[in-house]
C-alpha cells in the first residue's frame, strides 16, 4: 500500500490530513513514552542503592556480586543496557519487586483495579456536580452562585488533599460514623465476592452480592467524594469559561432573538458547543485523580497503585516504584492522546 | 518631597526619566492590585506570614523541639501551650512557626530553580528555531507529559529524602510550563523591529536574549509562578507527609500532618492545626496569584 500521507502524490479528499495528523500524534507519543522510559532508566541508574546487593543481599559472596553484575547487564555500555531496558518493557517484564517477591506487573495488575474504581467514582462525583456548577456559575455570573463556584474552586486549590481526608476521616467515620473507616471492604464481608473485574463495586453487583456492595459503597464513598472534589474543582471552572465564550457568542442572540427559552438557548445552543472542549477537560480531570489518588490512597489505607508505589519507595524497592511510575505515565500520556484525537475527531474546526 | 507630590510626580503623564516612568508604572500596578480586596487579602496573610517566620523566635513561646513527654498530647490552651502539645509533648504553636521558615524556604528555592531554567530553555528554543527547538520542545513535553507527584516521588527516591533533595525534585517537575511561556513569548518578540535594530547595531544572540528577550518574557512568569506557589507549597507538603522531604524532628507542616495521623481520631488538633496552616498560604498565594493576572495579564478572563 502506498503512503498517502508523505508522498508527492495526490492526497485522499479529506481522511488523509485527518491521518496524517493522527501519524504525527502516534510519532509524537512513541517518542514521549521513549522519554519517559528514558527517564525511569537514568533515576534506577543515579539511585545511591546498589542494584546488585538490592538483588542479593548484603551477605553474599564476591562472586555471587559478580554472577549478578553480569546477569544484570551492569558491565555493558550505559546506551546497550537501556535498550535491554526498553525491549524488556516493551515485553511487559519490569522486573522484579524486591519487596514482593513478584513480578512488577502481577502486583501493578493486582493493585490497579482498586485505583481504577476509586479513580473512576471519583471522576463521576466530579462531573456530575462540576459540570452543572460550572453551567450556572457562567450565566448566572456575579451571582451568589457564581461566587459559590469560584470558592469551591480555590479551596481546592488550596487545601493539601491528605489533610481533607483525614478531616473527613476524622468527621464522617470518627463522629459522626457515617461512613465505613479506612480499608476496601470490612472485615466480615472480605473473600466472598469472586472477583471479576477486581473492582469490587462491580463485582459485587455482578455477583448478586448486595450487603456486600452495601459495604464497599460505605468504604469507597468518602475517597471517592474527596477526589470528586478536586476534579469537580478544576471542571467546574473550566465549563465556567468555556460557558462564557459561548454565551458572548452572536448566535445565542439570535437564539435568544428567535424567542427560544432560556433552558433551550444554555442547554441547546450553547452546551452543545462546549461538549467536546469538555471531555478534554474531563480526561485531563481523569488523568489527575489517577496521579492525585496517591496521597489519597494513603490516608484511607486503600490498596491501590498510588499505595504500593508509596510503600515500595520506603522499602527502597526501585523496580517497584519505577514500573508503577511508568504505568501512571503511560496512561497520562494515553488519555492525553485520545481526548487529543477526540476533540479532532469530532469538532468540524479542528480540521 | 511630600505625598501629595509624589503621587503627583508617579503618576505624571509626562515622565521625564526611564527611572520615573519605572516607578509609574509600579505605583499604577500597585493601584490596580490594590482595589482588588481578594487579592490584598492574600497579600496580608502572605505578609504575616512572612513576619511570624522571620521572628519565629521572638513570638515562639517554646522550643519547638523541647520534648516533655509527661506534657504529651495536651489540648488547645492547656499549661501556656496555645495550639496544644503533639505526642512528644512539643509546642505545636511554636513548631508551626518555625515550620513556615521551612515552607518558605522551599517555595523561594523553587521559585528561584524553575522559572530560571525555563526562561533559559524557553528562550533558547524560541530564539535558535529550528532543531535545537524541536528537540528542546520535545524534552519540555515528555516533562510535561508526567504526572508531576509520581515524577516527583521517584526523583526523591533516587536522591534521598530531605528538605533540598524535594526542592530539586519538585523543580525538576515544575519547569516546563515556564519554558513553554517563555518560548511563546520569544516567538512574538523576535522578528519585532526593535530586535532588528539592535542586531544591526551588532549585538549577538547572547545580548540580546538576555537584555532584550529576558526582562519582557518577566511579567508572564511571575504570574505564574505566583499562582503555581500554592502548588509547590501542596507538592513539598506531601513529600513532606510522605516522609520523603523534611525529616523529623524539623517542624515540617505535612510531617506534622503526618505525626498526627495517627492520633486523628482522639487528638484532632495535632494534625488539623498545621493542615490549616499549609491551607492559608497556599490560599494566599492563590488569592494573590488571581490579582497579579488580573493586573498584569487583562486579557485572561478571571475565572
Amino acid at each position: 500500500m502506498t503512503d498517502m500521507t508523505n508522498g508527492e502524490g495526490r492526497r485522499g479528499p479529506s481522511f488523509a490530513p485527518w491521518l496524517s495528523k493522527t501519524l504525527t500524534t502516534l510519532v509524537t507519543v512513541a517518542v514521549t513514552l521513549l522519554g519517559l522510559l528514558f527517564v525511569t532508566f537514568m533515576i534506577g541508574r543515579v539511585m545511591p542503592i546498589d542494584p546488585v546487593l538490592a538483588v542479593i543481599g548484603e551477605r553474599a559472596t564476591q562472586a555471587q556480586y559478580d554472577a549478578t553484575y553480569l546477569e544484570l547487564g551492569l558491565d555493558k555500555p550505559l546506551l546497550v543496557q537501556f535498550g535491554i531496558y526498553v525491549s524488556d518493557v516493551l515485553q511487559g517484564d519490569l522486573g522484579k519487586s524486591i519487596r514482593t517477591g513478584q513480578q512488577v506487573t502481577t502486583d501493578i495488575a493486582r493493585v490497579f483495579p482498586a485505583t481504577l474504581e476509586l479513580a473512576t467514582l471519583g471522576t463521576l462525583i466530579g462531573v456530575a456536580i462540576g459540570v452543572p456548577l460550572g453551567v450556572l456559575a457562567a450565566v448566572k455570573r456575579g451571582s451568589w452562585i457564581d461566587q459559590v463556584a469560584r470558592l469551591v474552586g480555590l479551596v481546592g486549590y488550596s487545601m493539601p488533599i491528605f489533610w481533607l481526608g483525614l478531616v473527613g476521616l476524622l468527621l464522617f467515620y470518627g463522629i459522626l460514623g457515617w461512613v465505613a473507616g479506612p480499608g476496601r471492604l470490612g472485615i466480615f464481608y472480605q473473600g466472598i465476592v469472586e472477583p471479576i473485574t477486581g473492582m469490587l463495586l462491580v463485582d459485587a453487583a455482578l455477583r448478586g452480592e448486595w450487603t456486600v456492595f452495601r459495604d464497599a459503597f460505605s468504604h469507597i464513598i468518602l475517597p471517592a467524594a474527596l477526589l470528586g472534589y478536586y476534579s469537580l474543582a478544576y471542571i467546574s471552572r473550566m465549563t465556567r469559561s468555556f460557558m462564557l465564550e459561548q454565551l458572548s457568542a452572536e448566535y445565542v442572540i439570535t437564539a435568544r432573538v428567535k424567542g427560544l427559552s432560556e433552558w433551550q438557548v444554555i442547554w441547546g445552543h450553547a452546551f452543545r458547543n462546549i461538549r467536546i472542549q469538555l471531555i478534554t477537560v474531563i480526561a485531563l480531570a481523569y488523568a489527575n485523580l489517577l496521579e492525585g489518588s496517591v496521597l489519597t490512597e494513603i490516608i484511607f489505607a486503600w490498596p491501590g497503585i498510588g499505595s504500593y508505589i508509596t510503600t515500595s519507595l520506603l522499602a527502597n524497592d526501585m523496580n517497584s516504584v519505577l514500573g508503577g511510575t511508568i504505568v501512571i505515565g503511560s496512561i497520562f500520556v494515553g488519555i492525553n492522546i485520545l481526548s487529543d484525537l477526540l476533540y479532532r475527531f469530532f469538532d468540524p474546526r479542528a480540521k | 518631597m511630600t505625598t501629595a507630590n509624589l503621587r503627583d510626580w508617579l503618576l505624571s503623564d509626562a515622565p521625564t526619566s526611564r527611572r520615573q516612568a519605572r516607578f509609574a508604572s509600579w505605583y499604577k500596578g500597585w493601584l490596580t492590585l490594590r482595589s482588588n480586596t481578594l487579592a490584598m487579602v492574600g497579600l496580608i496573610v502572605l505578609a504575616l506570614i512572612i513576619l511570624a517566620a522571620i521572628f519565629a523566635p521572638v513570638l515562639a513561646t517554646h522550643d519547638p523541639y523541647a520534648q516533655d513527654l509527661g506534657q504529651r498530647l495536651l489540648g488547645a490552651g492547656h499549661s501556656g501551650h496555645l495550639l496544644g502539645t503533639d505526642s512528644l509533648g512539643r509546642d505545636i504553636y511554636s513548631r508551626l512557626l518555625y515550620g513556615a521558615r521551612i515552607s518558605i524556604y522551599i517555595v523561594l528555592l523553587v521559585a528561584m530553580v524553575a522559572p530560571l531554567v525555563g526562561l533559559i530553555v524557553g528562550t533558547v528554543s524560541g530564539y535558535a528555531g529550528g532543531w535545537g527547538d524541536v528537540v528542546l520542545m520535545r524534552i519540555t513535553d515528555i516533562f510535561l507529559a508526567f504526572p508531576r507527584l509520581i515524577l516527583a516521588l521517584a526523583f526523591v527516591a533516587a536522591l534521598g529524602a530531605g528538605i533540598e533533595n524535594a526542592v530539586l525534585a519538585i523543580s525538576l517537575t515544575a519547569w516546563p510550563p515556564y519554558a513553554r511561556i517563555a518560548r511563546a513569548e520569544t516567538l512574538t518578540i523576535r522578528n519585532s523591529d526593535y530586535i532588528h535594530a539592535i542586531r544591526l547595531q551588532g549585538a549577538g544572540p547572547f545580548r540580546i536574549v538576555t537584555r532584550h528577550i529576558w526582562p519582557l518574557c518577566i511579567s508572564s512568569l511571575v504570574i505564574r509562578v505566583t499562582l503555581d506557589m500554592a502548588g509547590i507549597i501542596l507538592t513539598a507538603a506531601a513529600l513532606g507527609f510522605l516522609g520523603l522531604g523534611a525529616q523529623p524532628p524539623s517542624p515540617e507542616w505535612g510531617a506534622m500532618i503526618s505525626e498526627g495521623r495517627k492520633y486523628i481520631l482522639d487528638y484532632w488538633w495535632v494534625a488539623t492545626f498545621p493542615g490549616l496552616a499549609i491551607f492559608a498560604i497556599s490560599l494566599a498565594f492563590n488569592l494573590l496569584g488571581d490579582g497579579l493576572r488580573d493586573m498584569l495579564d487583562p486579557k485572561e478572563d478571571t475565572a
